[in-house]
C-alpha cells in the first residue's frame, strides 16, 4: 500500500515537472513575442538566413561577373543599389556577401562557443589546478586585443574564409570560457548536482546533463550577440585586406576597394556598410530580446 | 594595497610569456621567408644564408624564441626590417598618437555616455529615452571603418568642415576620436542607464526624497555616486579595446599609430615590428587593467576598507580579483 502510493506521487510529481518544463518554455516564448524589438530583429534575421541560403531568389545579376560598359552606375531601377568600379551589380553583390558574412558569422560563433564551453565547464567543474591552466590560456588570450590577434592568425595561415573563421574564432573563445565557468561554479553545489553524484552518474554525464543544461541561458544570449560582433569583426578585417580573398563579394571588402571612388560614387561605400550594420542591429536585438525572455531578472 | 598591485604584477608575467609565444609562433610560422623580402629577388642563396645567420633566423625555434624573450625584457625587440630602426624606437614613436586618439575617444565616450544614460534613466519609457537606446544599439552595430567613411563623406566631401585625413591641427582629431569612440559610448550609455535604474529604486533614494531633497541632488549625489563603479568596469575594458580597435581607425584616417604600424607590418611581413607591436599593445592593455581595478578599490570604500584592515580579509579579495 505505501509502495503503491509512492509510485502513485513519483508519477504524478514527473508529470507536474513535465507540464513545469512546458510552462517555462511558453513562458519564455510570450515574453519574447511581447517584445516588438526583438521580434522584428529576428523576422530581419530569419530575412537575412533566407538570402543567404537563396540569393539567386532575389537578384538576376551574378555578383561576379563584370560589365565593363556599365561601371560606376548610378542606383535605379534597373541596378537597385548601382553598380561598382568593375560594372558589377552592388545589390547582388550585397545579397551573395549575406551568404559569406552568415557563414563566417555563424559557424565561427559555433566553434568558439563549443570549444569555450568545454573549456569553461571543465575549467569550473575541477577547479584546482585544471582550473587555473586553462584559465591562465584564457588570460593570454584575453591579453591581445581581438582585432590584433585576428589580423595576425589571417596573416600566418593566409587569407582564405577558412583561416578568417579560425582567427575570429580563437579570439572569442575566452568569453564564453568565462561565462560558463562561472555559472558551472555556481551550479556545482545545487542539490541536484548532489543526487545526480550520489546515484553514481560519471562526471561527463554530470557535466553535461544536469549542469550545461542550467548554464544554458547566458550561453545562447552571448552566442546570438557575438554573431554580430563576429560579423563585424570578419568585415573589419576584410576591409584591411586580410579576410575573404578578391573576387568572393563580401561586405568589408567591397567598402575597402571603393574606398578611393567616395568622392564620387557615394553608393559604393554607403550599401555594404547598411547591410553589415542592418544584420549587427538585428542580431542584437534579437539576443537583447533572447536576455530580457531567459531572464527577467536582468531586464533592465 | 601596495602588495596587490605587486602581486597582479607578477601575474601578469606568465601571461606576457604566453602572448609572446602566440605572437611569435604565428609570425614563425607564416609562409615567406623574411630574407627574401629584404634582400630582394636578385640575391643570391649565400647572401640569404648569411643575412640568416646574422638575424640568428638559422637556429631552431625555441632559442631563437628564448633569445626574443631576454632581449624584449631588456626593451630590445629587435630591429625592423624596412626602416633597419629598432622596433622600439619605431613603436614609441607612434604609440603616443594611438593613446592620445583612444584617450580623447574614451572622454568623449564617457561624457556623453555617461550624461545620456542618467537622462534616459531619469526618464524611463519617455521619448528620449527610446530614441537614446535606439541610437545606442545602432552605435553598438556599426562597424567603425564604415563609419568613419561615411563621415568623411558627410563632413570632408559634401560639407567640406572636417579634413579627412592626417593629423595636423585638431580639426584632424574630431573625426577620428568621434569614429572609436562611437562603440564605448552606446556601451556607457547602456551600463549607466541600467545600473542608475537599480540605484533610483533603492531605499537611500525614497529617503533622499522623503527628505525633501531636490531632484538634481537626490539623482547625483544619492543615486549616480553609487551607479557609478559599473561604469567604471565598462569604461576600463573599452578603452583596453579601444588600444585594439584603433587599427581600424587608423587605416580609414591614414593615422600613423601603433595600429597600423601592426597592420602595414604584416602586409610587409616585418615579422619583428609586428611581434614588438602586439607584444607592446598586450602589455599597455594588462597595466590599463590593473590601473582600472586599483581606481575601483578607491572609489569604492567596501573595497578599499578590504585592503587595509586584517590579513584574512586581504587574501579573501585578492581571492575575489582572480575570480573576476
Amino acid at each position: 500500500m505505501l509502495m503503491l502510493s509512492t509510485k502513485q506521487d513519483a508519477s504524478l510529481s514527473q508529470d507536474t515537472i513535465s507540464i513545469g518544463g512546458h510552462g517555462q518554455a511558453k513562458e519564455i516564448i510570450g515574453r519574447f513575442l511581447r517584445n516588438r524589438a526583438a521580434v522584428f530583429g529576428m523576422v530581419v534575421v530569419l530575412f537575412l538566413l533566407f538570402c543567404a541560403i537563396f540569393p539567386q531568389a532575389l537578384t538576376q545579376y551574378d555578383p561576379i561577373e563584370q560589365n565593363l560598359r556599365d561601371r560606376f552606375a548610378a542606383p535605379s531601377a534597373e541596378h537597385f543599389f548601382g553598380t561598382d568600379e568593375y560594372g558589377r551589380d552592388i545589390f547582388s553583390r550585397v545579397i551573395y556577401g549575406c551568404r559569406t558574412s552568415m557563414e563566417i558569422g555563424l559557424i565561427s560563433v559555433a566553434i568558439s562557443c563549443i570549444i569555450g564551453v568545454v573549456i569553461g565547464a571543465i575549467a569550473g567543474f575541477y577547479g584546482g589546478i585544471t582550473d587555473n591552466l586553462f584559465m591562465r590560456f584564457i588570460d593570454v588570450l584575453m591579453a591581445i586585443p581581438n582585432t590584433l590577434l585576428g589580423i595576425s592568425i589571417v596573416a600566418a595561415l593566409g587569407n582564405s574564409i577558412p583561416n578568417l573563421i579560425i582567427a575570429l574564432s580563437i579570439g572569442s573563445i575566452a568569453g564564453y570560457a568565462r561565462v560558463v565557468r562561472v555559472s558551472v561554479l555556481s551550479t556545482k553545489g545545487t542539490e541536484y548536482v548532489e543526487a545526480a553524484y550520489a546515484t553514481g552518474a560519471s562526471d561527463f554525464r554530470i557535466i553535461f546533463k544536469y549542469i550545461l543544461p542550467n548554464c544554458l541561458a547566458p550561453i545562447i544570449v552571448q552566442a546570438t550577440m557575438s554573431v554580430a560582433t563576429t560579423i563585424m569583426a570578419a568585415t573589419g578585417l576584410s576591409f584591411l585586406g586580410l579576410g575573404v580573398p578578391a573576387p568572393t563579394p563580401e561586405w568589408g571588402a567591397m567598402a575597402s576597394s571603393s574606398r578611393a571612388y567616395i568622392r564620387d560614387y557615394w553608393w559604393l561605400v554607403t550599401f555594404p556598410g547598411l547591410a553589415i550594420m542592418t544584420t549587427a542591429f538585428s542580431f542584437n536585438l534579437f539576443g537583447d530580446g533572447l536576455r530580457d525572455a531567459l531572464d527577467p531578472k536582468l531586464k533592465s | 594595497m601596495l602588495r596587490y598591485i605587486f602581486k597582479r604584477i607578477l601575474m601578469m608575467i606568465p601571461v606576457m610569456i604566453g602572448v609572446t609565444l602566440i605572437t611569435f609562433s604565428m609570425m614563425y610560422f607564416s609562409p615567406g621567408e623574411p630574407a627574401d623580402y629584404i634582400l630582394g629577388e636578385l640575391a643570391t642563396e649565400e647572401d640569404k644564408a648569411l643575412f640568416n645567420e646574422q638575424n640568428g633566423l638559422d637556429k631552431p625555434f625555441l632559442v631563437r624564441f628564448v633569445n626574443y624573450v631576454v632581449d624584449a625584457v631588456q626593451g630590445d625587440f629587435g630591429i625592423s626590417y624596412s626602416t633597419r630602426q629598432p622596433v622600439i624606437k619605431e613603436i614609441l614613436s607612434c604609440f603616443p598618437t594611438t593613446m592620445k586618439l583612444s584617450l580623447y575617444a574614451e572622454l568623449f565616450a564617457i561624457v556623453l555616455g555617461v550624461t545620456l544614460g542618467v537622462v534616459s534613466a531619469v526618464r524611463q519609457y519617455s521619448f528620449i529615452d527610446n530614441f537614446t537606446r535606439i541610437v545606442a544599439m545602432i552605435g553598438v552595430s556599426l562597424p567603425s571603418f564604415w563609419e568613419g567613411l561615411m563621415l568623411i563623406i558627410l563632413f570632408s566631401v559634401i560639407l567640406g568642415w572636417l579634413p579627412p585625413s592626417g593629423l595636423t591641427s585638431w580639426k584632424h582629431w574630431i573625426l577620428p576620436a568621434f569614429t572609436l569612440s562611437t562603440w564605448g559610448l552606446a556601451a556607457c550609455m547602456r551600463m549607466t542607464r541600467s545600473s542608475m535604474l537599480e540605484a533610483i529604486r533603492e531605499d537611500y533614494v525614497r529617503t533622499a526624497r522623503a527628505k525633501g531633497q531636490t531632484q538634481f541632488v537626490v539623482i547625483m549625489k544619492h543615486a549616480f555616486r553609487n551607479a557609478v563603479l559599473p561604469i567604471i568596469t565598462v569604461a576600463g575594458t573599452d578603452f583596453a579595446k579601444l588600444l585594439g580597435g584603433a587599427a581600424v581607425i587608423e587605416t580609414v584616417f591614414s593615422i600613423n599609430g601603433i595600429g597600423k604600424l601592426i597592420v602595414d607590418g604584416i602586409n610587409t611581413k616585418n615579422a619583428p615590428l609586428v611581434q614588438g607591436g602586439i607584444l607592446f599593445v598586450a602589455v599597455a592593455m594588462s597595466l590599463i587593467n590593473l590601473l582600472i581595478d586599483v581606481i575601483y578599490a578607491f572609489v569604492d570604500p567596501r573595497i578599499r576598507s578590504q585592503y587595509s584592515s586584517g590579513k584574512r580579509i586581504k587574501r579573501k579579495s585578492s581571492k575575489k580579483a582572480t575570480v573576476s
